[in-house]
């Protein structure tokens, strides 16, 4: 299982108006069962692009993506996919939102796949939120239903898109510490695309530093050897996450600075 | 607003006074200001105080529009030109509305069965639009192909008034009464195509890559996510298409005659009964006016922002 996903040579490059756009370039990286990778680097780098090549969501041009030995063809319920901007539907309730995931992937009797349901939405803390619609909670709320509905089908992997990008800073940082629970309590296999360095630092094993597009490719991987479980108060001053964070912080403001971005 | 500086006045003597006592005027005299504001704020924000005015105001404006309109009647009625003046209109309607039902013989029946007769009409031409028009939308808007195809087509035919359609009924169905339904049939159509297909083309995209992560069928995809995002914008469609149709089906019913509100308007005019017209003209309007804010209703439970 060291090569739990196995990223081989990809390359993506879009067919737009004015030509060809080539994003990604000879993308190489295997991510182990249960690790936490991110990506991290400045918007355009076509790090969302490559958590869509391993959505399924697009095709790669070159190269092919691989998860627990089966090639990537199309999305699937297999990953667990948690979008920015929440995409909870806006007539169903938040129980009925994590209900169509669940009711997709598993052919239990009804009583069960509801106890999943209440399961998963008590996980993240929105029991008593379950019959509200989607505009009647905030927008914390309804990135903890996204969560829940992609936790909620026991994905082999968890595919998070700056989950938490559309968030203030301290309910991001409320998400971050429950989402770090979850992933050490469940073991989850997780990839996440992200342009916060702490939160990078915090959540992962290892961070995909990724250089500036057009062609976007692995500037550096880091990898963040901080014991779990991990408390972001106590890590707050510690001198190996200070180093950590320095490391990202000078790819991405030094190495890969982009003007005017 | 006007409640505002009263309350204001009343209170600021009050404290003024009381503050005068103190070391400081000028102090006082701010201390006083802040007070005022402080004071008139709650009056200005409150609910009851501000809210009754405005919806006082409104039906008062309401009001007085409609007494205006009466009035230039009652003006142009006495140029001594045919028309009659509020009043008498006011008496026959009293007398039409005493008996709406009553029935005697095809051409001469109560108002209510001729509004009846029409809104028949307009639901049957209607709902067979909605049965042709929704689902026809629904794949214009899903494949670029049909889209393309029809385009034209739509674009054509869209601004042509429904009524050039009503020989090729008459043609078609050798009947008055089918022929208006289909008139109304073709003026519902075209907004329910369009509608429904841009509804269709307006689903964000995250909606669709969620049925796509989750690899949902095609039928749930239609019956959570399509159908549920279309919804709106097909309401939308009902609303224009069944106020083109009650536009329309006065004008087709004049032509077709039988029983309906808009054959009773020109067999009014034929007996000169101007009074009668006058009445079906507010007749037709108060039917499309409770018609349209139905389907607002019907909107507003449907809209999820």
């Amino acid at each position: 299982m060291d090569r739990y996903l196995r990223i081989e040579d990809v390359g993506m490059t879009f067919e737009t108006k004015n030509g060809s756009f080539v994003a990604l370039e000879r993308i190489d990286l295997n991510v182990k069962k249960g690790e936490f990778v991110s990506l991290i680097g400045h918007s355009g780098c076509g790090k969302s692009t490559l958590l869509n090549l391993v959505a399924g969501l697009i095709d790669p041009t070159e190269g092919g993506i691989l998860l627990a030995e089966r090639e990537i063809a199309g999305p699937g319920p297999d990953r667990g996919v948690v979008f920015q901007n929440h995409s909870l539907l806006p007539w169903l309730t938040c129980f009925d939102n994590v209900y169509l995931a669940v009711e997709r992937v598993f052919s239990d009797k009804k009583n069960i796949l509801k106890e999943r349901t209440h399961k998963a939405l008590a996980m993240v803390g929105l029991t008593a939120a379950e019959e509200k619609y989607p505009h009647e909670i905030s927008g914390g709320m309804k990135q903890r239903v996204g969560i829940a509905r992609a936790l909620a089908i026991e994905p082999k992997m968890l595919l998070l898109d700056e989950p938490f990008g559309a968030l203030d800073a301290l309910t991001r940082a409320n998400l971050q510490d429950e989402l770090l629970k979850i992933v050490d309590k469940t073991g989850a296999t997780v990839l996440m695309v992200t342009h916060d360095v702490d939160e990078a630092v915090l959540l992962s094993d290892h961070i995909v530093m990724m250089t500036n597009g057009p062609a976007a490719r692995i500037g550096g991987i880091l990898e963040v050897d901080l014991p779990r479980p991990r408390e972001r108060l106590a890590l707050a001053g510690e001198r190996r996450y200070i180093e950590l964070r320095t490391t990202v912080m000078d790819f991405l403001y030094r190495k890969q600075l982009k003007q005017a971005a | 607003m006007s409640a505002v500086p009263v309350s204001a006045v009343t209170v600021v003597p009050m404290r003024a006074a009381a503050a005068t006592s103190g070391p400081h005027p000028a102090a006082a005299a701010l201390a006083a200001r802040a007070d005022a504001v402080k004071a008139a704020k709650p009056t200005a924000t409150g609910y009851r105080r501000a809210r009754a005015p405005e919806w006082a105001m409104q039906l008062f404006a309401m009001l007085a529009g409609i007494v205006a309109f009466i009035a230039l009647w009652e003006i142009v009625a006495r140029q001594g030109g045919r028309i009659p003046g509020p009043a008498v209109v006011w008496k026959a309607a009293v007398t039409i509305f005493s008996d709406p039902f009553y029935s005697k013989g095809p051409n001469d029946q109560g108002i209510g069965w001729n509004v009846l007769s029409s809104l028949k009409r307009v639901g049957i031409g209607f709902g067979l639009a909605a049965i042709v028009g929704i689902p026809l939308g629904f794949m214009i808007g899903r494949f670029k192909f049909l889209s393309d195809m029809a385009a034209p087509i739509i674009a054509m035919l869209k601004p042509v008034s429904p009524l050039a359609w009503l020989p090729i009924g008459l043609l078609l169905f050798k009947a008055a009464n089918p022929a208006a339904i289909y008139v109304i049939f073709v003026c519902s159509l075209w907004p329910m195509i369009v509608n429904t297909a841009v509804g269709v083309r307006q689903i964000p995209q995250d909606y669709l890559n969620v049925a796509r992560v989750l690899n949902l069928s095609e039928w749930k995809v239609f019956t959570t996510i399509l159908f549920p995002a279309v919804l709106p914008y097909m309401i939308t469609g009902v609303r224009l298409s069944i106020g083109v149709a009650w536009l329309v089906i006065v004008a087709a019913e004049m032509l077709t005659g039988g029983v309906g509100i808009g054959f009773w308007v020109w067999d009014e005019w034929n007996n000169l009964k101007v009074e009668h017209i006058i009445i079906a003209i507010f007749t037709i309007g108060i039917v499309g006016l409770l018609l349209e804010q139905a389907l607002v209703l019907l909107a507003k439970r449907f809209s999820y922002n």
